[in-house]
């Protein structure tokens, strides 16, 4: 052990190397130890660096195996800690290895707290919904936006978190409980219930065409088509009298939707998703929710309320 | 398909599949993996149509710790191949949506059975870290992510070959009140997505938003992008508020935009 002579520093090549590895942080995800594997392919390069000897080498690997799982963009801050760790530790200093499982350990919990819901939740609903309504007026743009906004955002953060977590060494944990974080996390959350109200607004889509009524019209109230004169002289009559207010129909048909869309417009929709809430808290999963709506969707058309 | 557009659309699910563990770059999403398939299948428009109403279905579909969600990668990949053999264009949009939905509960079972599998490959790695072997860890690592991309690929793969007649026969033996059904269960399946979501992060104090983003979006002129800024200037003036409130007691701290604090610090 040289450490003495000279300090060994994790460059920024070395680094950048770990974040580009930390991308692969789930590829072996496994029900044992879960993200232990991308983790320990993460740690290679600065491994490398830090440890000469063989034991040492094996040591450290076997140390980062250990079990570690939370959200895959919020594991670069704690890389980023463990690696100064590391490096400390590969300098001489008393840093153990339950400091370093403690750091990871302690830390994963509370981050996963923040990166679900500001990114699986917020980020990624928020730019896909703006994605898929453009994609669904053949908008090529649509994936694009969606695919460089979020990947330049995801890299981004991943790169600076972990330069963050790297500077400030554990100091971040105690970063963590001043708040910043939390605020970051009630603005997502902010923004991310008023998308959602507009989206169940927009997107949610249900149309009773059930018959409330069926109305005659009085005469004259609706174009005459039988009693129109020949030709071209007929379209003109049907059109100006079109144009002065006359109605196609000689009846007047409400549907169910009418009625409803005339009391509060997307209430059906906002009802439905309220009701899946409910179905969800009382653990009814997901997938059997969906195919309900599947199987309610064909029985309402057949039966002609849908 | 030609023998290039099969092989491409094999590459793409074999990405999808990918990242349906990863989680990183996206390409299991539907927007981007329908697009890619349309794209490599030279039928864009109806895949991009299939892609953004497959992903409002999927808007609230994540991983959440050990919790695997319905399987994006293979319902994009999969109704997306079905649609293009299919050949009818965006009339086929409906029909390729209610068979992604089974598909993407066959794809969480296809992941589960991949993730425990990783098992052995971990207990591989630990043998290579007793005996110092770094490549020896890259290497499981790498086989561990192809299993997970080969879990779409080779249905992918299967899909590609079956003669399209087939496809197209069994799409147009599909009844008409099925099929029309179908399409309109597949309106009302987006609100569980959006009750996933808002079940994560409703608070009292947050629900009044939601209630001004369902009246805001009644009016029809506001466009996504536009709610999109009413959003985060709420949000922003909101954390400001209760910021100065807070500070009344003590010191102020920050500018009120915690991202543009952190990245101060950065540069």
């Amino acid at each position: 052990m040289a450490e003495n002579a000279k300090k060994v520093e994790l460059s920024v090549s070395d680094r950048r190397s770990v974040w580009l590895r930390s991308t692969f942080l789930q590829g072996s995800w496994n029900y044992e130890r879960m993200q232990n594997g991308g983790w320990c392919y993460a740690m290679i390069p600065a491994i490398k660096k830090l440890y000469t000897t063989k034991d040492e080498q094996s040591a450290a690997l076997k140390r980062h195996l250990e079990f570690f799982n939370t959200q895959p963009f919020v594991a670069s801050p704690i890389l980023g800690v463990t690696l100064a760790l590391e490096e400390d530790r590969a300098n001489g200093a008393p840093v153990e290895d339950q400091a370093i499982q403690g750091v990871k350990v302690g830390m994963m919990g509370p981050l996963a707290g923040v990166g679900d819901p500001v990114f699986w939740f917020t980020l990624r609903p928020i730019l896909a919904a703006l994605g898929a309504s453009l994609a669904l007026s053949q908008n090529l743009l649509g994936p694009v936006l969606f695919f460089v906004l979020w990947n330049v955002a995801r890299m981004a953060f991943m790169w600076y978190t972990q330069e963050f977590g790297y500077r400030v060494g554990t100091a971040i944990t105690k970063d963590l409980s001043g708040g910043l974080l939390g605020k970051v996390t009630k603005g997502a959350s902010i923004l991310g219930m008023f998308i959602l109200g507009a989206l169940v607004m927009r997107w949610v889509s249900i149309n009773f065409v059930i018959k409330v009524s069926e109305v005659q019209r009085s005469a004259g109230a609706y174009i005459d088509w039988a009693n129109l004169p020949e030709g071209y002289e007929g379209l003109h009559q049907a059109f100006s009298q079109f144009a002065g207010g006359l109605s196609l129909e000689p009846t007047v048909v409400t549907t169910l939707q009418d009625n409803l869309n005339s009391l509060i417009p997307g209430l059906v929709p906002l009802l439905l998703t309220l009701g899946c809430m409910r179905l969800l808290k009382k653990n009814v999963s997901p997938i059997v929710i969906i195919l309900a709506l599947f199987i309610i969707g064909i029985l309402g058309h057949i039966i002609g309320l849908l | 398909m030609s023998g290039i557009s099969i092989i491409l659309v094999i590459l793409v699910a074999f990405l999808a599949g990918v990242e349906g563990i990863l989680d990183e770059f996206e390409f299991h999403q539907p927007l981007v993996a329908c697009t890619l398939i349309g794209i490599v299948t030279g039928q864009l428009g109806p895949c991009l149509v299939l892609g953004g109403q497959l992903q409002m279905i999927a808007l609230g579909w994540a991983n959440i710790g050990a919790a695997v969600s319905p399987d994006a990668a293979l319902a994009s990949v999969a109704s997306a191949i079905i649609l293009v053999k299919g050949g009818q264009g965006v009339d086929g949009v409906g029909t390729a949506i209610a068979v992604a939905v089974p598909l993407a509960v066959a794809g969480l079972f296809l992941t589960m059975v991949v993730r425990t599998l990783s098992v052995a490959v971990v207990h591989q790695m630990d043998a290579a870290a007793e005996k110092g072997n770094f490549s020896g860890i890259e290497i499981w690592q790498l086989i561990a992510i192809a299993l997970q991309g080969l879990r779409i690929a080779i249905p992918a793969a299967a899909l590609c070959v079956i003669p399209a007649e087939i496809v197209q026969n069994f799409l147009q033996s599909m009844p008409a009140w099925l099929t029309d059904g179908m399409a309109i269960g597949g309106g009302m399946v987006v609100a569980v997505g959006y009750a996933l979501v808002i079940n994560m992060m409703a608070t009292p104090e947050v629900w009044p938003f939601f209630a001004l983003g369902f009246v805001f979006a009644a009016i029809g002129d506001l466009t996504l992008i536009a709610l999109g800024v009413i959003g985060v200037a709420m949000a922003l003036i909101y954390l400001r508020l209760t910021e100065s409130a807070g500070a009344a007691a003590g010191a102020a701290a920050g500018t009120g935009d915690p991202l543009g604090d952190i990245l101060d610090d950065y540069e």
